[in-house]
């Protein structure tokens, strides 16, 4: 089985007026499936550049990437949309739900575009989604009735349910306080040890102890890249999560 | 087919989402909208009302029928020399035109008439009145309809003229004749004198006047009815008209012949011909021929014309309001930037996100076309009346389907058309960009 995700020299400058701002400047890096990566560095280091090119929101300026099977340094944006749509899952510092839709919707919102039908098979789908991130009770709230912890919550089932190769977090604590944030931390490694991929990006070592591997970048580089000897003990996962969270995962949408 | 129902979720989503919003936002809706409205409310209403216009006015032309051709005596202006040396004038239709109208193989009806000032008595009664000799087809041709008795009939005409014993000497009054000879009396069976003659009237006609209205002014009520074959007998085969205070005077055989044609489509050739035939055999152009279809068809032009006047009013409304929904559209592509980019994140395509924009600007003008609508049908109904009540003033009104129809897809279109720019500028922005945006 190929890595999640291989990137190879990777390169991105930024061209403001005549002078070329160099984000990244030749970072390699390999991720494997099932590990839990949190991206660590000052502020200007790169962090959000890398996070972008690896979520296809963006192309490089040289290098490769591969994202399981699919090189996508080159693919074009209708093609990149698609990646997204099947194989990514995004979680944001902001939570960035749409506030118009209610929970249930703004779940099924990455099946939209990525080419299901919406019926009853998906609906179900969102729900249980929510349930297991413990929103069964607010189906039908819109995201402005929800604490920014449960905003997060929908989040991360968002980010579930395309059934995603790799999780992407951009500073998903960054708006919580301590309590909450050790909450969604707890749902990331629940997820993980389900056997999810998440790379995470964050600037608070707190954080950043959760996870299995960590990535220290400067000035474009990758500086540090070590495995964590001892992350954070999170609580004991269910076995019943983990195989509620399979059986969904399993289930075709297509 | 898989594919098309996937356009039509995402579609559908959009077109939910575009009417939450509307709803959300109920009054800048509205607002953004107005322009919409009120170009569709102008179009209905002026098209109601002006085909409610031209609807009254055909249906006067129609009236004077469509298969109709008028042949008129005329007297000739330009000849005043000869009219000096005879003293009286000889001029107009003949009979001989007229049994010459009766070759053509597409006529179905020819009534002649004619028709001269005449005291009309009842014992010390008086009224000045017309008399008209015609034949009993001129109850078909003018479509007239009586209070009491019956029109002319064929056994009232005999084939040999001059036979005074044979003459029957009946008459038609008109409504006013009738209501000023024998007021608060049925007059059917009573007897009036013309030119010292005793006539028995055999029925009354309804008022007439209401039914002319527009352009013709003639004053069929104090008209009364002889059958041709008696006028000739007892008037002459000419009618002569002197004039007031000299010898002089004119002759007419007929002042007019109605000829109906079977068919709209055979009025002009007819025309044709019987003008190609009074041209031969008058020396003098003492004759007239009209052709009702011409008014129509030229009635039917000005319709049209301002049909098209119409349609550029509408045009100049719908643009403005077209230019209200884009800017409004523009103003809700940046307030809505971010929803743009977490779409993008999530997968949407640049088409997804113009559609999405394209179905909201749609829904919007959509709305606002039907609301217009409403409003439009609605005046429709309550401007004629109100105007009657209020003003005492006819108001006629006709709607028909097709304006409505026109408005509400026009409405559609402008929401095409003018939200796909906003859309276009939606779908080019880099999701990055707009995932930062505040
Ligand atoms: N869109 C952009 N245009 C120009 N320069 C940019 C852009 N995005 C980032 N940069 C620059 O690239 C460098 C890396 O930025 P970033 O990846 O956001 O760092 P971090 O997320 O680690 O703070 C910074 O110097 C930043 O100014
Ligand atoms: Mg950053």
């Amino acid at each position: 089985m190929p890595p999640a995700v291989r990137i190879e020299n990777l390169t991105k400058h930024y061209f403001l007026e005549s002078v070329a701002v160099r984000a990244l400047r030749g970072v390699t890096l390999t991720v494997n499936h099932g590990e839990f990566v949190a991206i660590m560095g000052p502020s200007g280091s790169g962090k959000s550049t890398l996070l972008n090119l690896l979520g296809c929101l963006d192309r490089p300026t040289s290098g490769r990437y591969i994202l399981g099977d699919d090189d996508v340094s080159r693919m074009n944006d209708d093609r990149l949309s698609e990646i997204r749509s099947r194989y990514l899952g995004f979680i944001f510092q902001s939570y960035n739900l749409l506030p118009q839709y209610t929970v249930v919707e703004n779940i099924e919102i990455p099946l939209l575009y990525q080419g299901c039908r919406i019926n009853e098979k998906t609906r179900s789908r969102c729900i249980q989604l929510a349930d297991l991130v413990g929103l069964a009770d607010r189906l039908e709230h819109r995201p402005m009735q929800l604490s920014g912890g449960q905003q997060q919550r929908v989040a991360i089932a968002r980010a579930l349910v395309n059934d995603p190769h790799v999780i992407l977090a951009d500073e998903p604590t960054g708006n919580l306080d301590s309590k909450t944030s050790d909450e969604i931390m707890q749902m990331l490694i629940r997820l993980n040890a389900a056997g999810k991929t998440i790379i995470m990006v964050t600037h608070e070592n707190d954080i950043a102890a959760w996870a299995k591997r960590v990535i220290r970048m400067r000035d474009g580089v990758i500086e540090a890249d070590e495995p964590n000897a001892q992350p954070r003990t999170a609580q004991e996962v269910s076995s019943a999560f983990v195989s509620t969270l399979n059986s969904l995962m399993s289930a075709s949408m297509r | 087919m898989e594919k098309h129902l996937l356009l039509w979720d995402k579609s559908r989503r959009s077109f939910v989402l575009a009417l939450r919003s509307l709803w959300l936002h109920k009054l800048r809706s509205f607002l953004s909208v107005l322009g919409i409205i009120i170009g569709t409310v102008s179009v209905i209403t002026l098209m109601a009302f002006g085909e409610g216009n031209m609807h009254d006015a055909l249906e006067d032309i129609k009236r004077q029928g469509a298969t109709n051709l008028i042949v008129r005596s005329v007297k000739p202006s330009d000849d005043a020399t000869n009219q000096r040396r005879t003293m009286t004038l000889n001029y107009g239709l003949t009979y001989a035109d007229y049994d010459q109208f009766l070759v053509l193989d597409s006529i179905v009806s020819s009534v002649p008439m004619r028709y001269f000032p005449q005291e009309i008595r009842n014992l010390h009664r008086m009224f000045n009145g017309r008399v008209v000799g015609t034949t009993p087809g001129y109850q078909n041709v003018n479509r007239i309809d009586l209070v009491e008795g019956r029109f002319l009939m064929d056994s009232d005409e005999i084939d040999e003229p001059g036979d005074d014993n044979e003459l029957r000497n009946v008459v038609v009054l008109g409504s006013d004749v009738a209501e000023a000879l024998f007021p608060f009396q049925t007059a059917v069976g009573k007897s009036v004198v013309l030119n010292k003659h005793q006539f028995v009237v055999v029925g009354v006609l309804k008022d007439r006047s209401s039914l002319t209205t527009g352009g013709l002014s003639e004053d069929f009520n104090s008209d009364v009815y002889i059958p041709l074959s008696t006028c000739r007998g007892r008037y002459g085969e000419k009618i002569f008209i002197r004039q007031s205070g000299s010898r002089s005077g004119e002759q007419v055989e007929l002042h007019q012949v109605t000829v109906t044609i079977s068919d709209m489509s055979k009025v002009r050739d007819a025309g044709k011909v019987i003008t190609d035939q009074l041209e031969r055999s008058h020396f003098k152009k003492d004759w007239s021929v009209t052709v009702p279809l011409d008014r129509l068809e030229e009635a039917e032009r000005a319709r049209n014309r301002g049909l098209v006047l119409l349609f550029f009013i509408a045009m100049i409304s719908l643009t403005v309001g077209g230019i209200g929904i884009m800017n409004i559209m523009l103003a809700t592509v940046t307030e809505r930037t971010r929803e743009i980019g977490i779409r993008r994140a999530l997968g949407a395509k640049r088409s997804d996100i113009t559609l999405q924009f394209l179905i909201e600007a749609t829904v919007q003008t959509s709305v606002g076309g039907i609301l217009g609508t409403i409003v439009g049908i609605g005046l429709v109904f309550v401007l004629p009346w109100a105007s009657a009540l209020l003003l005492s003033m006819h108001l006629p009104a006709h709607l028909k389907w097709q304006p409505v129809a026109l408005s509400i897809s026009v409405a559609c279109f402008v929401g095409v058309v003018f939200g796909l720019y906003p859309a276009f500028r939606a779908s080019r922005l880099d999701p990055i960009e707009a995932l930062r945006h505040d």
